[in-house]
């Protein structure tokens, strides 16, 4: 058995491991603002005028009402923005989690925090509640690209927060990057990616700008007053991120990850191989063998629900076992590990679409795994998968 | 029987949107011919496509039953006539089956071209013609203007000159009269052998073909055995009768008299227009003049876009043939578009109908390629090959010479848009010439131009240049040597058939550049560069080059993700089903239909 803290983020045994993991979601939806790229389930501002300790407690109700299943592996504290409760907020989800699924020894805790929020003693207090890793959203060293994003804080603060996060004591420091935002004009990407490097994190993402739809960025280019990003851009700005994070000696382990040996996200690694994970808070998704469940965008409907002791599901995907193979691929592709092909995988190669991306140099089939070659044109190989059916293996 | 002098046989030479089916309609309401009750508009256009458009595919023929002013009963035979330059054929048939004509004009537009040129014809056949000025209700109606520019053309003053509201019924009576008055009576060999002309046919699925005829010498009588003189088939005459419209049966039609006839023929190859019937015992010693065979002049590919279909193509081509024998088709294989059929077709509009009904009636999604006229190859050997599709084209090694069918083109226009007019016959090879002012305000212009040159989207340009005030008619004028050859597109160094054409040496360069360029654009970028050429013979006259996609992939995909993302793809997933390989190129099947529309 692997062990994910001393393993290469990039290890097939890793990467297939990681499907017997248990991982659980708790979103935290507070924000100050809305930033205009973003369409998660967010309560921003005043929006709600409700207390957050209100919130606090229907999570705990929701946690509370899950069956038990444990331990967990990994948690992961998402938002928005999970940083909005005080540390006495936090200890109060994370400890029913805890008290609930129990944790196995050496899981990863992980919570997302924006840099404007670092403070020295809060960050240590986090690292007290037993948050071993933290991911900062930083997006640019660029304050023109940080303005056009919507985001508040300067680059200095990001630099410091980082710094902060280590003393703090987080075993793992993990950066959130983005490009392709209008505002980032010639050299800007290259700088950002540069001193995001030169800090060291131990793990770092970088996503090209996504237009999401119902998004106030959607609109705006909508309406023809933000360019729409140029795909050709971005791939430049892809190739030379790729080529900074390993030239400093990060994995590239998934299409927009780059992680140092033993700092893969395991959350995420358990995600990409179908393993289970519990959902807990707004908008929350989560997995269990099969059954794809998301909880209600809404706040009001989410508390209604849970203060009536109900569940506060929208919906519910039960896939049959021909949709799971599909979705078994086009995760697990996106890893740089790749997936162990079965019948669906092989059937990929003989189809006339597989052999075409197997010319072109896109997917690669050893013996005992198929993998992508060029992460960028991950989606064709996707769609060839799903145009696949059942009776083509 | 009627006696000759109680009959009128007539048509109506109009414009589209001119009125006349309002008219005839109003025919109809008058006489009583068709009870009020059982009215509705435009009772003469039968299929739902005609009364959409607006015109009138398929002539028809109506007997009205009319009291006339001096107390007599009069039969008046209302012989419709399509609108449409496509089908001069069949207008030049229905003019044949009448003695006179009611020359229809709309008094807010003014005389168009294709109703002078009906208008011309029907002189030439030597029918009487009574002018009619019509919608002089509309406020815009300038009846005095319009009755001058009638007279130019036909002579005659301004007295002789209708003036009608179809709409309102206002001056119907008088047209009506004037119809007995002014037409004269039919002339016929009463005892002679029969010649009854075919003017019009069409296919019942219950009765099999129905002709419409012309009786003009002798009778035809129900159950006689009888002969077509072009088709040779004899059969018998199993009912004949008239239209009021519905038809009704009777024993006999007479000299001058105009009905309908069923033979038991399923097959409408056999019943002509234009052929004559005449007995099989007492035969008529020759058929009467006019016959043509009905050829077509435009031709295009039709595809299914699903290649299953293609049968179902077959069966409703063969369907729609019942009815149009002017339609012709051979199966044809194409590299880029699968297996389909190239089509001839009388002309544009035609050609418009049919793949919509193949479309609408059918069902079928399809793809046409770009219209294609009949050229001649000349061989170096010396024979000669028609050429339908560019697929055709001899290699240039062999071939001596290559001529294009012309057209004599006649433009109606204002004067003030002469010039515009002229530059475009000018762009579009056209030869002048005469050139005469009807009335200080309209000119008809006379030019020889390339059938190729016409068949795209000369119409269209015609009217945006003159903000629709010019009008068009054409006749087919021969074959002319030119300097033609084949512009092949070539997709990654494969030619792509579909998108090939013959054209003027000249015009190679601007085709090539502008189909590669729309195609640049059309077609999604590949997992590598794509080339993409105009080429004449071997020599390249434009290049484009679709740049290899380099990102396509979504950024994130965590847990939040996953449906979501999934039915993303799986939506992406559904447009690459509609591709047709080229190679190893995948060209999306609107990419095939926008490149080849004709207004690009």
């Amino acid at each position: 058995m692997a062990d994910p803290r001393r393993t290469s983020p990039d290890d097939p045994v890793l990467a297939d491991a990681a499907v017997a993991w248990r991982a659980a979601y708790v979103h935290i939806p507070f924000c100050r603002r809305r930033c205009p790229y973003c369409d998660f389930a967010v309560v921003a501002g005043d929006e709600w005028g409700g207390p957050i300790d209100r919130y606090v407690e229907a999570v705990v109700a929701e946690i509370a009402m899950e069956l038990v299943w444990g331990p967990l592996d990994a948690v992961n504290f998402g938002g928005g923005t999970p940083t909005s409760l005080t540390a006495r907020q936090l200890a109060r989800v994370l400890d029913a989690v805890t008290d609930r699924f129990g944790i196995a020894p050496g899981a990863e805790i992980s919570i997302e925090a924006n840099p404007e929020d670092w403070d020295e003693a809060g960050w240590a207090d986090l690292v007290a509640l037993g948050f071993t890793r933290i991911s900062l959203g930083v997006q640019s060293f660029d304050p023109a690209v940080l303005a056009s994003l919507g985001r508040s804080h300067d680059p200095e603060k990001a630099a410091a927060a980082v710094t902060g996060a280590r003393t703090a004591g987080f075993g793992s420091v993990s950066l959130d990057l983005v490009f392709g935002a209008a505002a980032e004009k010639g050299a800007s990407w290259g700088r950002t990616v540069a001193t995001a490097v030169g800090l060291g994190p131990d793990h770092l993402s970088g996503y090209a700008l996504t237009v999401e739809r119902g998004t106030e960025l959607s609109r705006m280019v909508g309406a023809g007053l933000v360019p729409a990003s140029d795909p050709d851009d971005q791939a430049d700005a892809y190739e030379l991120l790729v080529a900074a994070a390993t030239g400093a000696g990060l994995v590239h382990y998934e299409v927009s990850n780059f992680a140092r040996r033993g700092h893969a996200c395991r959350y995420n690694l358990g995600t990409w191989a179908q393993g289970g994970y519990l959902a807990f808070g707004l908008g929350a998704h989560g997995h269990r063998d099969g059954l794809r469940t998301r909880n209600v965008r809404r706040i009001d409907a989410y508390l209604a629900a849970v203060e009536g002791n109900r569940r506060p599901l929208a919906g519910t995907e039960s896939q049959d076992p021909w949709g799971r193979e599909q979705e078994r691929l086009m995760l697990g592709l996106r890893r740089r590990a790749g997936v162990v092909p079965g019948d669906i995988g092989r059937a990929l190669e003989r189809s006339e679409q597989g052999r075409r991306l197997m010319e072109a140099g896109v997917l690669g089939a050893g013996p005992d795994r198929l993998v992508m070659l060029r992460p960028l044109l991950t989606d064709e190989v996707t769609r060839a998968v799903l145009s696949l059916s059942a009776d083509d293996c | 029987m009627t006696e000759l002098a109680r009959i009128r046989n007539f048509c109506i030479i109009a414009h589209i949107d001119h009125g006349k089916s309002t008219l005839a309609d109003r025919f109809l309401q008058r006489t009583g011919t068709v009870a009020e009750r059982d009215m509705r508009e435009q009772l003469l256009d039968t299929m739902d496509l005609e009364r959409e458009r607006g015109i009138t595919i398929k002539a028809n023929a109506v007997r009205i039953d009319y009291r006339a002013g001096d107390g007599e009963i009069y039969v008046l035979n209302l012989i419709d006539t399509p609108g449409h330059v496509d089908f001069s054929y069949e207008v030049s048939r229905s003019l044949a089956a009448a003695e006179g004509a009611l020359l229809v004009v709309d008094a807010t537009q003014g005389i168009e071209a294709q109703t002078l040129a009906n208008a011309y014809l029907a002189i030439e056949s030597g029918l009487e013609i009574i002018p009619v000025v019509n919608k002089i209700d509309l406020p815009a109606a300038e009846p005095d203007l319009v009755a001058d520019q009638i007279i130019g053309v036909i002579g005659g003053t301004r007295a002789d000159v209708l003036r009608v509201s179809a709409k309102s019924g206002e001056g119907v009576d008088e047209l009506l009269e004037a119809i007995v008055a002014r037409l004269p009576a039919p002339t016929a060999v009463v005892d002679g052998p029969l010649r009854a002309l075919v003017f019009d046919s069409y296919y019942d699925i219950y009765r099999g073909v129905v002709c419409h005829v012309r009786v003009v010498d002798g009778a035809l009588v129900q159950d006689d055995e009888i002969r077509f003189m072009v088709t040779g088939e004899m059969v018998t005459a199993d009912e004949i009768g008239t239209l009021s419209p519905a038809p009704r049966p009777g024993r006999r039609l007479g000299p001058g008299e105009v009905g309908y006839l069923i033979t038991g023929i399923k097959e409408i190859d056999l019943v002509r227009v234009g052929d004559t019937v005449t007995h099989a015992g007492r035969q008529a010693e020759f058929p009467l003049a006019g016959y043509r065979e009905p050829k077509p002049m435009v031709f295009s590919g039709l595809f299914p876009t699903e290649g299953h279909d293609f049968e179902r193509l077959r069966e409703a081509l063969d369907k729609l043939r019942l009815n149009d024998s002017s339609l012709v088709y051979q199966a044809e294989t194409s590299r880029a578009l699968g297996f389909g059929f190239r089509c001839g077709f009388l002309g544009l509009l035609h050609m418009e109908i049919v793949r919509e009904r193949l479309e609408r009636e059918y069902d079928l999604d399809l793809v046409a390629t770009a219209p294609s006229v009949e050229y001649r190859a000349t061989l170096t050997d010396g024979s000669v090959v028609q050429v339908r599709s560019p697929q055709d084209l001899p290699e240039l090694s062999r071939l001596a010479t290559v001529a294009e069918p012309m057209v004599a083109v006649m433009i109606l226009t204002p004067t003030e848009y002469v010039g515009t007019v002229m530059d475009l016959a000018q762009q579009r090879r056209g030869e002048m010439g005469k050139m005469t002012y009807l009335s200080p305000e309209r000119v008809e212009l006379h030019y020889r131009v390339p059938l190729a040159e016409i068949v795209f989207d000369f119409f269209d340009q015609l009217k945006s240049r003159t903000r629709g005030y010019a009008s068009l008619d054409y006749e087919p004028s021969g074959y002319l040597e030119a300097d033609l050859v084949k512009v092949e597109i070539l997709l990654n160094g494969i030619s792509v058939d579909a998108f090939s054409t013959i054209v003027h040496r000249e015009k190679a360069s601007t085709y090539g550049r502008a189909m590669v360029d729309r195609l640049r654009q059309l077609i999604p970028r590949q997992l590598f560069d794509v080339p993409v050429q105009a080429a004449v013979g071997t020599r390249v006259i434009a290049r484009e080059t679709i740049k290899a996609k380099r990102k396509d992939v979504l950024a994130k995909c965590y847990g939040g993700d996953i449906t979501r993302k999934r039915k993303l793809l799986e939506k992406q997933k559904e447009g690459k089903r509609r591709m047709k390989m080229v190679g190893n190129v995948e060209v999306p099947q609107e990419a095939f239909v926008a490149a080849l529309r004709i207004d690009g």
